[in-house]
């Protein structure tokens, strides 16, 4: 497949690796940002072709896994009910909620469907006037788009069985939340390539220029990955920190103006809460006032059901890229994808998920080598307290 | 099998705050308290409802063995015997139906034990409402492939279910086979040093369906691998060679049809059951362009989807090299390929040498393989 | 962080007031939106995601930048600096902040 099978090409894999074994000096801590290029990596074992030293830790980019809890059960909470038809991509189907999953709903006799396309949602509400159509509309900036052109056709075509449950996340709020906590080791990012794509990433030049760290925007086969790996650590050595773009063959400093457009026309920023992370201000988006009645929010009223996150589980300080999932004592024993016990590993992206997908948990080779015990944290390191008592808690579940 | 508790042991893990390890461990086994689809998907949801629900049930010795068919032993007889039930949808795809679906993966569970396949019977639910050409064109699709299995269906039945009770058709099929002396094949005779040998293109049979429930159309047309492989088997046992005595053909140690999950579930099985390792390399198993497509705009993994006319075989390595010539010699062979091997180290594991040069451990398919879109 | 795929676009179409698209991923093809890249001409690349056209492949900087991948030499290991440093010390070579303790210390 063209622009995909060449970036898989070992030979060249091995040549970037001699050419960052040729700059470096010294070890480097770098995060890639997206849950895809996280999958990559696991995948195509990249992090063990690094050179000795380069170590990557694993971001937030997984926007099933910051998916607060309470929103999982609005989302389950509606797609109980009868007349409602629950629309949603296939990740988040095996996501558990605080009673189950949806696949258990509709083992339950829930309607619930697997979509590709946002769009599919105006079909569906077309050959069903009777029922209610609700799209998870969950994702990162790179979905934004097309969750938007489902409300703005909706509104337009005046399709008024179809409605969003907008769970929205930003990118930029999230480094800055991870770059400003004190126990924060990264010193340089492999940037969103498809979140950039939409966006541009003029964002990220005052994050990059306050901080002092390069940003490096970044695609997701491995060639991408390693390329700008190797870009970040250039920057590095040579002091510099800039915004740079590794995925030019894609993305330009502006991104996609009639996407930008119709986001703007259609959501508007705000608080949101990151699961695992806590609230962080004006890092998501929220449908516009005059879409109200295509907001599932305002349209049904579901109870608030207590949301209880296991103690146990240290899946905030994962997104964060504080800890690796080897780090968690429940990885891979109590806590696995048919038993997962938080936000990272609930989804296929997440970083404890990725792993043991690709058996880091069985761990063939003895240690990681680039496994590292962090260092300890103290009080003021984390955002929420909840978080703090999970990692002291000596108590089992 | 994978066994379920294997997750869930008390293990010490070390680290630097010296948590305490967890010693009595809260979660129920299986929890699950409604079948989810998952269960059917043939990874390790399904694995975990036969060892905890059928397994402690019905245990005797020929069960414990789990490998598709059942070997057994009758007036001096040995006897595969082996049943399947067939629910897919949609009913009728491109290179086949879910008659021919039922016959043939009757007779390749049969064939997998080195079996001549040689009677089956076949049961029918219908729902109310089913058009009675659509049953016809089923039936006679099973009797054609009835015929490309020299096998006769010797006894059926019928039931007629309510309207929304049964999709469409279902259908189960249950199958017996005469297994020569001085043929031993079954999972647990693997052995490090084993090359593994697999028949040809993988992911078309999956791919097909989904691509048929998911609107795909396709440049040059996908279609399902559904084919009986005993004249397959058949040619490769009767290999004649000087590695080979005449009394027993003990090179072919275990042969596996990569089904539900794939060739990475099927792989998996095995290593657990004979308790070896092993590693594949990427860049030798043959996926097609199309298929190749299809999974990428679906976020699959070729490794995982189901194949309905391949084989696996675990050969002897001096023996490897003229198996995988009379293979290719066959219609069914002929880009049959090694594409890995069995090892002693990491016992229970499959190892695969990725495309770019990294190593990547293939785990069992868990829960039903969801397209992963975001 | 989302899965998206280039794909050659092999039909353009309306569907009710919506610019659509065939495109062709190896060998399969599917439906996509092409609202978001209006230009793009059939035969050209763009990047789908969830059934949106949100990119065009610029083919021209693809060719230019995966060159100068190709460009780069494969030195033997025993040329690099970084082996040459280390084999001249026996200090552990993690500076002091990948301690325990860390940035603090």
């Amino acid at each position: 497949m063209k622009y995909l099978d060449e970036y898989r090409d070992g030979e060249i894999a091995a040549r970037i690796v001699a050419e960052m074994r040729r700059v470096q000096t010294r070890p480097w801590v770098l995060m890639e940002v997206c849950g895809g290029q996280t999958h990559s990596i696991v995948k195509n074992g990249l992090d063990r072709l690094l050179p000795e030293g380069i170590e990557l830790v694993h971001g937030p980019g997984c926007p099933v896994c910051v998916t607060p809890l309470e929103m999982i059960d609005k989302a389950h909470a509606i797609a109980r009910l009868p007349n409602v038809i629950f629309c949603s991509f296939g990740d988040m189907l095996r996501v558990p909620g605080s009673d189950g999953d949806l696949f258990l709903i509709k083992s339950l006799g829930g309607d619930v469907r697997i979509v590709y396309s946002p769009l599919d949602c105006l079909k569906i509400a077309r050959a069903n006037p009777e029922k209610q159509v609700v799209f998870f509309a969950i994702g990162f900036e790179t979905t934004a788009p097309a969750n938007a052109m489902l409300a703005w056709r909706a509104r337009e075509e005046q399709v008024n069985n179809v409605s969003l449950l907008v769970s929205h996340v930003l990118v930029p709020p999230a480094l800055e939340v991870i770059l400003s906590a004190s126990g924060n080791r990264v010193q340089g990012f492999l940037g969103p390539g498809h979140v950039c794509a939409v966006m541009g990433y003029s964002e990220y030049d005052p994050i990059s220029a306050r901080h002092h760290v390069p940003i490096v925007i970044t695609g997701f086969e491995p060639l991408d990955i390693l390329e700008g790996t190797l870009m970040a650590i250039k920057q590095l050595e040579e002091g510099r920190a800039t915004v740079e773009n590794q995925y030019s063959r894609i993305l330009n400093r502006q991104g996609n103006l009639p996407a930008q457009q119709l986001i703007s026309k259609v959501f508007e920023a705000g608080d949101r809460k990151w699961r695992g992370i806590g609230t962080i201000p004006m890092s998501g988006y929220h449908l516009r006032d005059e879409f109200f009645q295509h907001d599932a929010e305002k349209l049904f009223d579901v109870a608030e059901i207590a949301t209880l996150e296991p103690q146990i589980c240290i899946s905030g300080e994962i997104l964060r890229g504080i800890r690796k999932p080897h780090d968690c004592p429940a990885f891979g024993t109590l806590c696995t994808p048919q038993h997962p016990l938080g936000a990272t590993m609930v989804s296929a992206e997440g970083a404890c998920a990725a792993y043991y997908a690709y058996g880091r948990h069985l761990n063939p080779q003895g240690a990681d080598k680039l496994h590292q015990i962090v260092p300890e944290l103290t009080p003021q390191d984390v955002t929420t307290l909840p978080i703090q008592e999970r990692v002291h808690s000596h108590a089992s579940r | 099998m994978p066994a379920a508790e294997d997750d869930l042991k008390t293990k010490e893990i070390v680290t630097g705050e010296g948590l305490v390890p967890f010693g009595s461990c809260p979660l129920p086994f299986f929890d699950h308290k409604q079948i989810v689809l998952g269960h059917g998907s043939g990874g390790k949801l399904t694995s975990e409802l036969i060892d905890k629900i059928f397994l402690p049930a019905f245990r005797n010795p020929t069960l414990e063995k789990l490998d598709d068919q059942a070997v057994l032993t009758i007036a001096g007889a040995r006897l595969a015997f082996t049943t399947d039930s067939f629910v897919v949808t949609p009913i009728f795809f491109p290179g086949g139906d879910i008659g021919r679906l039922a016959i043939h993966g009757t007779v390749n569970d049969l064939a997998m034990s080195g079996a001549r396949p040689l009677y089956l019977s076949a049961a029918f639910i219908l729902e109310e409402g089913l058009a009675v050409d659509d049953l016809r064109r089923v039936v006679a699709s099973m009797r054609a492939a009835a015929v490309e299995a020299d096998i006769q269906l010797v006894t059926g039945d019928t039931k007629v279910v309510n309207r929304g009770k049964g999709d469409q058709i279902f259908i189960t099929t249950t199958g017996i086979g005469l297994i020569e002396s001085g043929i031993s094949i079954s999972a647990d005779r693997a052995r490090p040093g084993d090359k593994v040998i697999l028949s040809g293109y993988i992911g078309d049979h999956g791919m097909t369906i989904m691509s048929q429930r998911e609107g795909l159309e396709f440049e040059s047309a996908i279609e399902s691998d559904c084919a009986p492989l005993h004249g397959l088997v058949a040619a490769m046992l009767a290999i004649a060679s000087p590695h080979v005595s005449k009394a027993t053909n003990d090179f072919i140690h275990t042969l596996r049809d990569p089904t539900r999950g794939g060739v990475a579930t099927t792989l998996n099985e095995i290593a657990k059951h004979a308790n070896v390792g092993m590693v594949l390399d990427e860049r030798t198993i043959p996926v097609r362009e199309s298929v190749k497509g299809a999974c990428e705009v679906l976020g699959l993994d070729p490794l995982y989807v189901a194949n309905e006319g391949k084989l696996l075989a675990l050969v002897v390595p001096e023996m490897a090299d003229a198996v995988l010539k009379e293979m290719r010699q066959h219609p069914l062979g002929q880009d049959a390929a090694i594409i890995g091997e069995v090892v002693e180290t990491h016992p229970g594991m499959v190892l695969m040498k990725t495309e770019i040069g990294g190593m990547r451990v293939l785990d069992v398919m868990f829960g039903e393989q969801l397209p992963r879109i975001c | 962080m989302c899965l998206a795929i280039p794909g050659k676009v092999v039909d353009t179409y309306d569907q009710r007031g919506l610019r659509m698209a065939k495109v062709q991923f190896g060998g399969v093809v599917r439906e996509a939106c092409l609202e978001y890249v209006p230009e793009t001409q059939i035969g050209e690349y763009v990047l789908v995601h969830v059934g949106f056209a949100i990119s065009r492949v610029d083919e021209a900087e693809a060719e230019r930048t995966y060159q100068a991948l190709k460009d780069l030499d494969q030195l033997t290991e025993l040329e690099s600096p970084v082996v040459e440093e280390l084999a001249e010390t026996d200090e552990p070579t993690y500076s002091a902040w990948m301690k325990p303790g860390g940035l603090r210390q």
